[in-house]
């Protein structure tokens, strides 16, 4: 076990992919000079050589600026032999090849009848929470769980992040990882050797017996950080990262709300057909008789992200709301006097 | 260009293969024999079959749309073409694609699409791929004048600009999309739009004889395998059917004489004539080749009728390459 930082974490799994298989490229924007830092063995390029001179031109490419493209002749070249990781960086710039990805990435090897596997993996970044507005701020999860044929992994630590992209690439069906950035200089221990976490199977990351809480990517430490203030108070609440969204590990948050009774989620996706009106569906189908509380979402209202840090702030998914959401279900007084952080968004 | 009497038959037979094939299926759709629509390559065999012909058995190519004659132009059997046409469990695609989604991976078919101009950047990674892995394979992708307007193909045209990717991109300009014609639509000429992308832009404007077409495009092959990169190869032609059978689109935007000076120029009777006249085949050899082809797309109906419709839970198969829990 060694100590990584989230975004040296991807940075280790792309360098043991490419060189376990020399099928894996990566290409995407400015991966040459590994901007992002997720294309260089060390943080700075000079450091320990970066994968531009390990894997060659070959296999590191910068591309244009022309997502369609990218996403399209990386599942052609997937199609094809290749194991492309591409980097989209901002998942907001996803929209852009939006074709490609419900058109051919999820439907070719279903419309062909199984003739094609398209092993490609689509990296992107939600720069949320960091006042780049409304076009760099976006957490489109959601939308492309709503289209089948796609895998959709979000990871929510350094341990996480490596074991899950490795197992990303190694899978044969196209996959979409989605990191946060407000994640990626979050350290953990992570081991140095190869290692591969399999889809559909969620983390407890904390064990409880009072309320179970449902968190994605970013709002898992906030829900964590909930769980502790609340501990304190004597209550015991389970807090459960899915990990992976498609495929979604129905049994683990099945069984912890029938041990609890209780369900809060949070997503910092948009509240209208977020992953958590999913999860809450799923519960409400399938655990209701268990249910001693109505599940509560903890969302991003529905709107559009705006700039000021003074208005962005408040929008998330945060320890004070996720505690909110908690506190009401269990029938603990609220520990804020605004209701509206964990109410509905008003409809514009 | 010098090409065997074999090679000029196997032309003529792909052809025929196609225009019997597309005028059972224009008969069976309008019978309600295959659901949905088809799309016919009927009039643009020369175009189809003069450009697959230039690809090796073990290049790639990506199509369209207009759907059936790319996979037989490229080497595909007939009878699970017809299968999937139907929806039949032994099509080339077990009942999921349909007319429009034709592919057969064991002839470098990656793949018809339904979404113009949407398997351009397709054939643009099967491309990539050849490059990465260094195998000599060329891509080809077809698509209309239609798609030669959407953004996709400049932007593949760029990638592969850069990258030398072993492409040809290539557009079929039968001179309407649906009932607009490309004039009204298209600014200048689509093969000059390769200029603009560093890389060579022809212009066939006899789409109906297969010999020209085919050396256009043996030189963009050839240009691709000694990695010198992407070409554009325009090729003018005209489809004699409507746009989609199947349908009743009801309006004639196309001008009768238009229609028929077309029909004159058929690129089956035209290459006919010309192997009689230069004496690489007889007319009684032709005449048995004709009847050969309309047997294997009697054979391939045969097939179609004798097999089974999938079983109802295949409709959950191939999402993934395993299942991955409850989906239904």
């Amino acid at each position: 076990m060694t100590v990584m930082s989230y975004l040296g974490a991807i940075g280790a799994a792309q360098r043991e992919a490419m060189e376990a298989d020399e099928r894996v490229v990566i290409i995407g924007e400015d991966v040459e000079a590994n901007v992002y830092g997720t294309t260089g063995a060390g943080k700075s390029r000079k450091d320990k050589g970066d994968f531009l001179e390990m894997f060659g031109s070959n296999r590191i490419r910068n591309t244009p600026i022309s997502e369609e493209v990218i996403v399209g002749s990386a599942i052609g070249a997937a199609m094809t032999g290749l194991r492309p990781i591409v980097d989209l960086s901002y998942s907001s710039f996803l929209y852009m090849a939006m074709d490609q990805f419900v058109n051919q990435a999820a439907k070719n090897r279903y419309m062909f009848g199984g003739q094609a596997s398209i092993p490609v993996v689509f990296r992107s970044a939600m720069f949320y929470g960091l006042n780049t507005g409304a076009h760099h701020s976006d957490r489109p999860y959601p939308m492309f769980m709503n289209v089948p044929g796609l895998k959709i992994i979000v990871p929510a630590t350094p341990y996480d992040a490596k074991g899950l992209l490795r197992t990303a690439v190694d899978t044969d069906d196209p996959v979409l990882t989605f990191e946060a950035c407000m994640l990626w200089g979050s350290k953990g221990e992570v081991p140095e050797e190869e290692f591969w976490i399999p889809f559909g199977q969620a983390r407890v990351a904390r064990q409880g017996s009072d309320v179970t809480v449902v968190a994605i990517s970013s709002a898992v430490p906030e829900a964590l950080a909930a769980a502790e203030v609340l501990g304190e108070d004597g209550l015991s609440v389970e807090v459960i990262d899915p990990r992976t969204l498609v495929p979604f590990d129905t049994e683990a948050v099945i069984r912890s709300v029938q041990r609890t009774g209780r369900l809060v989620i949070a997503d910092p996706a948009h509240r209208t057909c977020s992953a958590a009106a999913e999860i809450s569906a799923i519960v409400a189908e399938e655990a209701f008789e268990s249910l001693k509380a109505p599940i509560m979402r903890v969302t991003t209202p529905d709107t559009q992200i705006p700039f000021s840090p003074a208005l962005e702030k408040q929008l998330y998914p945060n320890r004070a709301k996720i505690e909110d959401a908690i506190r009401r279900v269990t029938g603990l007084m609220a520990n804020t006097s605004n209701p509206e952080l964990t109410s509905p968004a008003p409809r514009m | 260009m010098d090409l065997s009497p074999t090679t000029q038959l196997e032309m003529q037979r792909r052809m025929l293969r196609i225009r019997r094939f597309d005028e059972r299926a224009s008969r069976m759709v309008k019978r309600g024999q295959i659901p949905g629509t088809v799309h016919t390559s009927i009039g643009q065999e020369a175009q189809v079959v003069g450009a697959c012909m230039a690809l090796g058995d073990g290049d790639y190519m990506s199509g369209n749309h207009r759907s059936h004659g790319h996979p037989i132009g490229k080497g595909s059997p007939l009878g699970p073409l017809m299968a999937e046409l139907v929806g039949k469990a032994t099509g080339v695609c077990q009942g999921k694609g349909g007319s429009l989604h034709l592919a057969d991976f064991a002839v470098g078919s990656l793949g018809e699409s339904g979404i113009v101009g949407s398997s351009i950047p397709i054939a643009t990674g099967a491309a990539l791929s050849s490059k990465v892995l260094g195998n000599g394979k060329v891509s080809l992708a077809f698509f209309g004048d239609g798609a030669a307007n959407q953004g996709c193909l400049y932007e593949a045209m760029n990638l592969a600009g850069v990258w030398k990717l072993p492409v040809v991109f290539l557009c079929e300009n039968n001179q309407y999309a649906l009932s607009t014609p490309a004039h009204t639509v298209t600014s200048g000429v689509i093969a000059e739009r390769a200029a603009g992308f560093g890389m060579p832009g022809v212009r066939v404007e006899d789409g109906q004889d297969v010999l020209a077409v085919h050396e256009a495009v043996v030189e963009a092959v050839e240009r691709a395998r000694r990695g010198e990169g992407p070409s554009l190869v325009e090729v003018v032609t005209y489809r004699f059917n409507e746009h989609s059978e199947g349908l009743r689109l009801g309006t004639d935007y196309r001008d009768a004489s238009e229609k028929a000076a077309w029909v004159e120029r058929d690129p089956i009777v035209l290459f006919r004539q010309r192997l009689e006249r230069e004496g690489v085949a007889s007319a009684e050899e032709l005449d048995a080749l004709e009847a050969e082809v309309m047997a294997e797309v009697d054979e391939a109906v045969r097939f179609t009728d004798e097999s089974p419709y999938p079983d109802p839970s295949v409709a959950f198969k191939d999402l993934y390459t395993e299942p991955i829990g409850a989906i239904a």
